[in-house]
C-alpha cells in the first residue's frame, strides 16, 4: 500500500491560471510535475468565451465590426480585416485602391505594435523587465499613430465594407516615416545589442521547445510559430489579398524549431513590416476611400471563405449568407488555438521555467483562442 | 565620551542600536534606490508622489505594510511560518557586527570573522527554506529547493576566492585584511602590485561579485522569487510584514554582500589616491557596488536553475580552483 | 559541449553582458519618457473616441436629431434609448429624451456614422469614473442643456 501511495505522490498537479503571471490572461495550463519536470501539461481553455460567433448570427454583418477587434486585441486590425475581406467576398465589393494601401498601412503598424508587446512580454516571462518598457515606448509611437487616424487605441473598429472610415492625413505619414526612421535605428541597439545577443536569453531559449515540421503539420500551427520551424507559408504571400502582391517583402523562416527560431522570426518580421510600410507610403494613391456600399447589405447565399495573416498566423473567416441580412452562419479560424495545442505534447519532460519560456515564445492572446 | 564608551556593557548597546538603525534604514532607503534606479534605467520618473522626489514612499510603504492583516492561510505550519521571516532577518544584522566600517568602527572585532559572515549567511538560506516549507504551497517549496541548491552551489567558489585572500592576507580577520590593504589603489587586493596578484585577483573579484548577487538571491539569480514563473517563490502565502521583513532581509544581505566585498578587495576604508581613510570611503564603495548590483538586476533577464548549477559547478568552481593555485603559487615563490 | 565552445561562450557571454550594461546606463542619463498623468494632461487626437453626444443647433441650441433612431438601429449593443413626438410645429419630430447606456457601448462609432444629420459626434471626455454603474447611463438632452448653458456663461462677460 506505501509503494503505491509513494508512486503517487512523486508528482504533484500545479495550478498555471488562470490567474498566473506567466499565462498573459486567463489561461490555464494542469502540470503534472515531478520536481521541476514537467510530465504533462494540459492547457485549459474557456474563461474568457463569449461566443462571437453566435454573436455574429444575432445581428447585421456591419454590426459584428467592433467585436473583431475584441477577439485578438493585440493584431485587431488584421481581425478588422478578415472579416471585411469575408464580407466583400460574400458581396462582391470591389475596394478602392487607396482604402487597400491605407489597410495594408494600419494592419502592418499594427503587427509592429503587436510584435513589440509580444517581445515585451515575453522577455518579462523570462524575468527582463527593463526591455518591456523599452518595446513600450516604441509601442506608444505606434498607438498614437493608429489613434489618430482610428480614434482608438486598442480595439480599433477602423474597416469598413467596401473601405475604411477615415482617410490618413499629411501628419500622419510624416509620423510614419519618422517612427520608421526611430525604430531601424533603435533595432539593433535597443532589441538586438541588449536582449537578442545576450548570452542569458540565448542560453534561455536556444534549443528550448523544439517543434517539429510534422507537428506543425498535425496540429495546423502557423505564423511565426510554423515559419520558426521551417514551414515557408504566409498568407501574405501564398493566398494573397489586398495589395500585397504589389509589395516586396521577404518571409523570414528559420529551420531550427526552438523558441530562439521564433524569436528571430518575429524580430525580422518587425523589420519587413517596415520595409511593407515603407513602400505603401510611397505608392499609396489618390482616390475615394469607401466604394459605394448599400446600407442594408444582403449577400447571395452561399459560402465563403477568406485568409488572412495576423501577427499570430493565419486566421480564416467562413462565412455563410442565406440572403438575409444577417449572417448565416460565421466560423472563424484562429491562429492561436492551433499553435497552443501544440503546448501539451511539446511541454512534456521540459523544466517548468522552460516549459513557461516556450509557452511565451508562442505568443498567445486567450480572448482569440476563446472568443 | 571614550570613557563612556569604554564601558563594554554601554559599547555593546550603543552599537547595537547603532547596527539595526543601519540595517533599518539600508533596507527602508534601498527598496527606494532600487525603484528610482530602475525607474531611470527604464525611462520612468519612479516614486514622486510621496515627499519630496519620493523620499517618503518608504514610510508609507512601511506603514501600509504594518496596517495589513498577516495572513495565515490554512494547511499551514503556523508557527515555523511565523518564525521564518523574523529569522531571516538576524543572519544580516549579525554578520554586520563583526564589519569593520573604519579603523575604530568595529561592534566586534573577531579573528575568524569573514567565516561568521559565511555561516550566517547559509542561515539566511535555511530561512527562505523553512518560509517555503512551512508555506505548504507547492510554489513556494519548489522554490526553497532551489534555494537550497543555489546557495550550495555557490558557496563553494565564494569560500575558494576567500581561500586566496586568506593565503595572500594571512588572516581571516576582516580588520585585519583590511588594515593589510591600506595606501592607494595598488595596495588593494582587487589590484595589488606586490606579488602580481593584479593577475588572479581581478578573476577572483568577478567570481566574489557574481556568487554574492547569487547568493542574495538578485537578479539574473533570483530563481527563489522567479515572479514570471513561481509568482512569489517562498514568499506567495507572505502578506503584510511576514513579506515586508524578507524584503527587508534582501536588502540588508545586499548591504552585507557589498561590505564583504570591499573590505576582501577593495581596500576597506581606505581612500584610492591615498587620502586621509575613514569610514565615508567604505560607504562609498559598498553604494557604487549596491548600484552596480541593482544596475545589473534592472538589465538582465532571469537565467534558468540548471544553467544556474552549471554555471557555478563547470565555470565557477574550476576557475576559482585554477585561480587558488596559481595564488599559491605567487605567495609561496615571490 | 566542445572546449572551443566552453571558451567561447565565456568570452562572447562576457561581452554581450557588458555591452548591456553599457545600454541601460546609458539611458540612465537620458530624459525621462513617460507622461505625468495628472499634471500632464495628454492632448487628445482630432478623432478622439469619448461617449457619444448630441450636437446642438448653432442659433437655438436645440438639438440636430430628427428622431430617425438610424443609431439606434446601428448600435450593436443596443445601448441607445431615445424617443421622440411631433414638434409643436406639425413639421417633423423632436427628440424628448436620448438615453445612453454607457456600461455596455464599445466605441464603435457606427451611431456617429449613421447618423445623417450631424446630430451626434465623440464628446473628448476620457476620464468618467464611477463607483456606481448609474452614472453611466447617461441622459444626453441633460447634458447638451448643461453644455448650452455653459456657453451662454461663457459669452456674457
Amino acid at each position: 500500500m506505501n509503494l503505491a501511495r509513494q508512486h503517487y505522490e512523486e508528482t504533484f498537479v500545479l495550478n498555471l491560471g488562470p490567474q498566473h503571471p506567466a499565462t498573459h490572461g486567463v489561461l490555464r495550463v494542469k502540470v503534472t510535475m515531478d520536481g521541476e519536470y514537467v510530465i504533462k501539461a494540459e492547457p485549459v481553455l474557456g474563461y474568457i468565451h463569449r461566443m462571437h460567433e453566435k454573436i455574429a448570427e444575432q445581428g447585421s454583418f456591419a454590426q459584428f465590426m467592433p467585436y473583431t477587434a475584441r477577439m485578438d486585441y493585440l493584431h485587431a486590425l488584421a481581425f478588422n480585416h478578415g472579416y471585411c475581406l469575408a464580407v466583400e467576398r460574400a458581396a462582391g465589393i470591389e475596394v478602392p485602391e487607396r482604402a487597400e494601401y491605407i489597410r495594408v498601412i494600419t494592419v502592418e503598424l499594427n503587427r509592429v505594435a503587436s510584435h513589440l508587446l509580444w517581445w515585451a512580454a515575453f522577455l518579462l516571462d523570462l524575468g527582463g523587465f527593463t526591455p518591456l518598457l523599452y518595446a513600450f515606448d516604441d509601442r506608444e509611437k505606434v498607438v498614437d499613430l493608429l489613434e489618430r487616424v482610428t480614434g482608438s487605441r486598442l480595439t480599433y473598429c477602423y474597416f469598413r465594407f467596401g473601405g475604411v472610415c477615415h482617410d490618413v492625413d499629411e501628419e500622419f505619414i510624416t509620423g510614419t516615416r519618422a517612427f520608421i526612421e526611430r525604430l531601424r535605428k533603435r533595432l539593433p541597439t535597443m532589441y538586438h545589442s541588449l536582449v537578442t545577443g545576450n548570452i542569458i536569453l540565448i542560453k534561455r531559449i536556444k534549443d528550448i521547445g523544439f517543434i517539429s515540421r510534422e507537428q506543425c503539420r498535425r496540429y495546423g500551427a502557423s505564423g511565426p510559430v510554423a515559419r520558426g520551424s521551417g514551414i515557408d507559408f504566409d498568407v501574405r504571400r501564398h493566398e494573397p489579398y489586398s495589395v500585397y502582391p504589389e509589395l516586396e517583402f521577404d518571409v523570414p523562416v528559420y529551420p531550427e524549431g526552438d523558441s530562439m527560431a521564433r524569436y528571430m522570426v518575429r524580430m525580422d518580421e518587425i523589420e519587413q513590416s517596415l520595409r511593407i510600410i515603407e513602400q505603401a507610403l510611397d505608392k499609396l494613391p489618390d482616390g475615394p476611400i469607401m466604394a459605394k456600399v448599400p446600407r442594408n447589405l444582403k449577400p447571395e447565399a452561399g459560402s465563403c471563405y477568406a485568409a488572412v495573416e495576423t501577427a499570430r498566423g493565419s486566421l480564416g473567416h467562413r462565412l455563410i449568407c442565406d440572403g438575409g441580412a444577417k449572417p448565416y452562419r460565421l466560423k472563424l479560424r484562429s491562429p492561436t488555438f492551433s499553435n497552443l495545442s501544440l503546448y501539451g505534447e511539446v511541454a512534456e519532460g521540459m523544466m517548468i521555467a522552460d516549459a513557461l519560456a516556450f509557452l511565451g515564445s508562442l505568443d498567445l492572446v486567450i480572448p482569440e483562442i476563446d472568443r | 565620551m571614550n570613557d563612556i564608551m569604554a564601558n563594554p556593557l554601554v559599547r555593546a548597546l550603543v552599537y547595537m542600536i547603532g547596527l539595526i538603525a543601519f540595517a533599518g534604514l539600508n533596507a527602508a532607503y534601498l527598496v527606494w534606490c532600487e525603484r528610482k534606479g530602475a525607474a531611470r534605467i527604464q525611462r520612468r520618473t519612479g516614486p514622486c508622489e510621496v515627499g519630496w522626489a519620493g523620499l517618503l514612499q518608504p514610510l508609507a510603504d512601511g506603514l501600509k505594510l504594518m496596517t495589513k492583516q498577516l495572513l495565515v492561510p490554512d494547511g499551514v505550519d503556523a508557527a515555523l511560518f511565523r518564525l521564518a521571516p523574523i529569522l531571516a532577518m538576524l543572519p544580516g544584522m549579525v554578520s554586520l557586527a563583526v564589519v569593520p566600517f573604519s579603523d575604530t568602527l568595529q561592534a566586534r572585532e573577531m579573528e575568524l570573522s569573514a567565516l561568521l559572515i559565511f555561516a550566517f549567511a547559509s542561515i539566511g538560506m535555511l530561512c527562505v527554506l523553512l518560509g517555503g516549507w512551512a508555506s505548504g504551497n507547492k510554489f513556494a517549496i519548489i522554490s526553497s529547493a532551489r534555494a537550497v541548491s543555489q546557495n550550495l552551489a555557490y558557496e563553494i567558489p565564494m569560500l575558494l576566492t576567500l581561500i586566496t585572500i586568506a593565503f595572500i592576507s594571512g588572516s581571516l580577520n576582516l580588520r585585519d585584511i583590511a588594515l593589510e590593504q591600506q595606501g592607494n589603489v595598488f595596495h588593494w587586493n582587487l589590484f595589488r602590485l606586490e606579488g602580481w596578484h593584479i593577475i588572479t585577483m581581478w578573476i577572483s573579484f568577478i567570481i566574489f561579485f557574481i556568487c554574492s548577487i547569487a547568493e542574495t538571491n538578485r537578479a539574473p539569480f533570483d530563481l527563489a522569487e522567479a515572479e514570471s514563473e513561481l509568482v512569489a517563490g517562498y514568499m506567495t502565502e507572505y502578506s503584510s510584514m511576514g513579506y515586508g521583513l524578507f524584503m527587508m532581509a534582501e536588502y540588508i544581505n545586499i548591504v552585507v554582500g557589498a561590505c564583504l566585498t570591499t573590505v576582501l578587495f577593495l581596500g576597506g576604508w581606505g581612500c584610492p589616491f591615498g587620502l586621509a581613510p575613514g569610514w565615508w570611503w567604505f560607504a562609498l564603495k559598498i553604494y557604487l557596488l549596491i548600484f552596480t548590483i541593482i544596475w545589473v538586476r534592472w538589465t538582465y533577464p532571469r537565467t534558468q536553475i540548471y544553467r544556474l548549477l552549471n554555471l557555478s559547478w563547470k565555470v565557477m568552481i574550476p576557475f576559482s580552483l585554477v585561480n587558488l593555485l596559481i595564488t599559491a603559487g605567487l605567495v609561496k615563490f615571490l | 559541449m566542445t572546449m572551443s565552445g566552453y571558451w567561447r561562450d565565456i568570452f562572447v557571454g562576457a561581452k554581450s553582458l557588458i555591452t548591456g550594461l553599457c545600454i541601460t546606463g546609458r539611458e540612465f542619463f537620458r530624459p525621462v519618457v513617460t507622461e505625468l498623468y495628472p499634471y500632464e494632461v495628454p492632448t487628445l487626437p482630432a478623432r478622439f473616441r469619448g461617449h457619444i453626444e448630441l450636437i446642438g443647433n448653432d442659433e437655438t441650441g436645440e438639438p440636430n436629431c430628427v428622431v430617425c433612431g438610424m443609431c439606434q438601429r446601428a448600435c450593436p449593443s443596443g445601448c441607445i434609448a431615445l424617443s421622440g413626438e411631433k414638434a409643436p410645429s406639425g413639421k417633423g419630430r423632436v427628440l424628448t429624451s436620448y438615453m445612453l447606456d454607457f456600461t455596455t457601448c464599445s466605441l464603435c462609432g457606427s451611431c456617429v456614422e449613421s447618423c445623417n444629420f450631424n446630430a451626434l459626434r465623440f464628446s473628448r471626455e476620457y476620464n468618467r469614473v464611477a463607483f456606481d454603474r448609474s452614472a453611466f447611463q447617461l441622459d444626453l438632452m441633460a447634458r447638451l442643456k448643461e453644455q448650452n448653458l455653459k456657453e451662454q456663461n461663457q459669452c456674457k462677460p
